[in-house]
C-alpha cells in the first residue's frame, strides 16, 4: 500500500493493539478527533474509548498515569501532543519512566511508548518545532527512536510498542505527510539499536535521523554531481547508540559530517564526534565536522528557513571535508 | 460517614479523644484481634523509626525521613488495605509499609543505601516510595485506571504529605481521578510542615479536604493522631472504591514530631511549645488509653509488646547488614530490559578499574 508517514503509525497501532489488548492510548485528542495530526484517527471506533482514551489537558498526568497503568500489566502507547509540551512531563519520564527499572531491581518497569512529534519545517506556531532529542538521550534507561520514512515507521514502532524498555518515539511533524511510501500491509520489526545504511559512499560518512535524512539524500545527489561519493548513515535509534554502525562507516572513508536539527552545542552531533575520535581517530583524513541547527531559539514561520540544515549548507559542509 | 463531616464547615473526625474518651455511635466493629494487631504495628514503627535516627547517627544507616507521630495515619491507612489492594508511598511511610508486610530488612536496606530495598517482594502491591514529591499521585491514578479496564475491583492507595498538595502533579492527579471516576484513596498525611514551611504557607484553603469538592468527589478531614478515626474513613474510602463509586481524599490532621529528615534542624524553625503540645496527642498513647479501657490491654502485654519489638528490629538491623552490597553487574543490570552494547563496555571498564586498583 503507498502511504504516508502519518498513516503508517495509524496502522501500525491499530495492528498492535489487534496483537496485544494490553495495549492503551492515551492523550490530549487522541480520541474522536484523532489527534491534531490525525495519527489516531478511527482507532476509538475501532478499539472503544477504554482503549483509546482522551485525557484532562496534563502531560505529567498522562505521563504518570501510564506509569501506574503499567504497574497493573497494560502496556500503555501515550502521546504527547508536540514535543514543545513534554516538559511538564519530565519529572515523570526523567525521575520514573527511565530509572523504575533500576531502582526496583527489575520488579517493576514502564515499558511506555511516548510518542510525540518533533522538529521544525511545518510553519507551525512558537513551541511547536523544537528538536530537543538530546534531552532524552543523556538519560540512562531511555530509548530514544526516530523514524524518517513511511516504512521505517512502521517497523520502528512496532518494536517500540514491543519493546521491554520505555521508548520515545519521535515523530517528524515534517515527514507526516511529505510524501508516500510502498509500505506492506501486514505487521514486521524493525531492530531498535541499529542505524540504517541509506546510501553506500566512498569519501564521506553522513549521520543524520529523521527529518534530516530527506535532506541529507538531496545533498548527497548534489555531491555525486561533483564527483564526491557521500555514505549516509540514518541512526534509527538516539541512544542506545549504534556506535559500531558510524564508526566502521568512517573507517572506511575517512570523513565525518553529522546533521541535525537541533542546535549545536551539547547536540547528539558532539556525542557522535567525540566516540569517533575515540574509536577511529587514526582513520580521521579530516575533524569531524557538524552542520546543525543554529544555537538560537528556534525562530517563527517567517525565518524558520534559515535555522534547520538546507541541501546547500550540508553540501558547503561535505566540500570543506573533502577540502580539508 | 464520610459525608457527615463538611470539610468545607472544618468539621473533622474523631471517634477517640485525647483523654481515651470514645464516641460510640463511631466506633468501627474490629475485633481484639484486629485492634491489637494496630497497635502492635504503630509500637513497631515507633521503635524501628527511633532505631533508624540512632543508626544514622552512628553513620550505619543514610539520611532517614522519620514517621514519629504518624503511626495512627500510617498504620489507619494501611489496616483498610486488602492484599489484592494497591499502595503508592511516599517517603515518610514506614509504618505502612511494615503493616502491609513489607519486611523491615528490606525497607531499611533501601535508607541503608541499596536500590534492592525497593525490590517489593512478591505477592505485595507496594510501588517503590516516592522521593518527588506528588509524583506518585498521577501514578496511582494510572493504576487506578487501569484497575477500571481491567474490571478489577480494587482500591488503590496513595499517600503524600501536605507540601504535596502544592505540586502540579496533585492537581493533575485528581483531576484525572474525578473525571475517570477512579477507585483512589488518597491520604493526605498533613503534618503541618514541608521540611520547615508551614501548612499556612502551602494553601490558602481552610483544610485540605475541601480540595476534593473542586475535583468532584468527597474529602475528609480526619484526626490523624486518632487511628480508629482514620481507619474508619480509609476502610469506607476503600469499600468506595472497589464498588465503583470513584476517589476519596482523606486528610488525616497530625504534627510531625521529628525533623523532616536526619540532615534536618527543625528547631531553626518552629518552636517547641508546639512540639509538647501535640506531644500530649500522641497517637499511640490515645490509643492504648482506648484498648486499656476496653479492657484489651495491661501493662504486662506493653512490657511484653516493647521487648518484641525491640527485638524484631534488632533482629532485622542484623539482616540488613549482612545483606552483600550489590555487585557491579547490578549497577548496570537493570537499566534497560537487556544491556546495551554500550553499556557492557563501561562495565567491563569499571570491572577491570576494581580489579586494578582493588576498589
Amino acid at each position: 500500500m503507498m502511504i504516508t508517514m502519518a498513516q503508517a503509525i495509524n496502522k501500525t497501532l491499530a495492528q498492535e493493539m489487534e496483537r496485544d489488548e494490553r495495549i492503551v492510548i492515551l492523550g490530549e485528542d487522541v480520541g474522536p478527533d484523532g489527534g491534531v495530526f490525525r495519527v489516531t484517527e478511527g482507532l476509538v471506533d475501532r478499539f472503544g474509548h477504554e482503549r483509546v482514551i482522551d485525557t484532562p489537558l496534563a502531560e505529567s498526568g498522562i505521563i504518570g498515569a501510564s506509569i501506574g497503568m503499567s504497574a497493573m500489566g497494560l502496556r500503555p502507547v501515550p502521546e504527547i501532543q508536540f514535543m514543545g509540551f513534554v516538559y511538564p512531563a519530565f519529572n515523570q519520564i526523567i525521575s520514573h519512566v527511565a530509572r523504575l527499572r533500576n531502582r526496583t531491581r527489575g520488579r517493576f518497569s514502564a515499558p511506555l511508548t511516548i510518542r510525540m512529534p518533533y522538529g521544525a519545517g511545518v510553519k507551525a506556531l512558537e513551541h511547536h518545532s523544537e528538536s530537543t532529542e538530546a534531552l532524552f538521550c543523556q538519560i540512562p534507561g531511555l530509548t530514544v527512536v526516530v523514524p524518517s520514512t513511511p516504512y521505517e515507521a512502521k517497523g520502528l514502532l512496532s518494536s517500540a510498542i514491543r519493546s521491554d524498555d520505555p521508548v520515545i518515539f519521535l515523530e517528524p511533524s515534517r515527514l507526516y505527510r511529505s510524501g508516500k511510501q510502498e509500505v506492506p500491509e501486514e505487521s514486521y520489526q524493525i531492530p531498535i539499536g541499529k542505524a540504517r545504511l541509506v546510501r553506500e559512499g566512498r569519501d564521506l560518512t553522513i549521520i543524520a535521523w529523521g527529518a534530516m535524512i530527506p535532506v541529507v539524500e538531496k545533498a548527497a545527489e548534489d555531491a555525486q554531481s561533483l564527483g564526491i561519493a557521500v555514505e549516509i548513515l540514518d541512526l534509527r535509534t538516539l541512544s542506545p547508540l549504534d556506535k559500531e554502525s558510524f564508526i566502521s562507516s568512517v573507517r572506511k572513508t575517512g570523513r565525518a559530517l553529522v546533521v541535525h536539527e537541533a542546535p549545536k552545542t551539547c547536540g547528539l552531533g558532539a556525542e557522535i564526534a567525540a566516540i569517533i575520535n575515540e574509536a577511529a581517530l587514526l582513520s580521521l583524513e579530516a575533524p569531524i565536522l557538524r552542520v546543525t541547527g543554529w544555537d538560537i531559539t528556534v525562530p517563527l514561520p517567517k525565518n524558520e528557513d534559515y535555522y534547520y540544515p538546507g541541501p546547500e549548507r550540508i553540501l558547503r559542509g561535505i566540500r570543506r571535508l573533502m577540502e580539508f | 460517614m464520610i459525608e457527615q463531616f463538611n470539610p468545607l464547615r472544618g468539621e473533622m473526625l474523631q471517634i477517640v479523644r485525647e483523654s481515651g474518651e470514645i464516641r460510640r455511635d463511631l466506633e468501627p466493629s474490629l475485633s481484639a484481634e484486629a485492634l491489637k494487631k494496630m497497635y502492635a504495628d504503630m509500637v513497631l514503627t515507633r521503635v524501628a523509626d527511633g532505631k533508624a535516627l540512632k543508626l544514622q547517627r552512628q553513620g550505619r544507616m543514610g539520611t532517614f525521613a522519620s514517621s514519629r507521630g504518624h503511626e495512627a495515619c500510617q498504620i489507619g491507612t494501611a489496616s483498610a488495605l486488602l492484599k489484592s489492594d494497591w499502595l503508592f508511598p511516599y517517603f515518610r511511610d514506614l509504618g505502612t509499609y511494615l503493616s502491609c508486610g513489607y519486611p523491615l530488612e528490606i525497607y531499611f536496606h533501601y535508607w541503608m543505601g541499596n536500590e534492592a530495598g525497593m525490590r517489593t517482594p512478591e505477592g505485595l502491591n507496594i510501588f517503590p516510595l516516592a522521593i518527588p514529591v506528588a509524583s506518585q499521585i498521577p501514578q496511582s491514578v494510572g493504576a487506578g485506571m487501569a484497575a477500571r479496564i481491567l474490571k478489577q475491583s480494587i482500591a488503590v492507595f496513595c499517600t503524600f504529605g501536605d507540601g504535596a498538595t502544592s505540586e502540579g502533579d496533585f492537581h493533575e492527579g485528581l483531576n484525572f481521578a474525578g473525571v475517570f471516576k477512579t477507585p483512589n484513596v488518597f491520604v493526605c498525611c498533613n503534618n503541618q510542615f514541608a521540611i520547615s514551611v508551614p501548612r499556612s504557607r502551602q494553601t490558602a484553603s481552610a483544610t485540605i479536604a475541601q480540595k476534593a469538592v473542586a475535583y468532584g468527589f468527597p474529602g475528609v478531614l480526619v484526626d490523624g493522631n486518632d487511628i480508629l478515626a482514620v481507619h474508619s474513613a480509609a476502610v469506607e474510602a476503600a469499600d468506595r472504591a472497589r464498588s465503583g463509586k470513584g476517589p476519596t481524599l482523606i486528610e488525616a490532621y497530625t504534627y510531625r514530631m521529628g525533623d523532616h529528615t536526619t540532615s534536618d534542624d527543625a528547631s531553626r524553625y518552629r518552636g517547641s511549645e508546639q512540639l509538647l503540645e501535640w506531644q500530649k496527642k500522641d497517637p499511640i498513647e490515645r490509643f492504648r488509653l482506648y484498648l486499656t479501657a476496653k479492657g484489651l490491654w495491661t501493662e504486662t502485654e506493653e512490657k511484653d509488646l516493647q521487648e518484641k519489638s525491640a527485638s524484631l528490629v534488632e533482629k532485622a538491623v542484623e539482616k540488613a547488614e549482612a545483606i552483600p552490597p550489590a555487585s557491579l553487574e547490578d549497577l548496570f543490570a537493570f537499566t534497560y530490559a537487556t544491556m546495551p552494547a554500550g553499556l557492557g563496555q563501561e562495565l567491563a571498564e569499571l570491572k577491570s578499574f576494581v580489579g586494578e586498583t582493588g576498589r
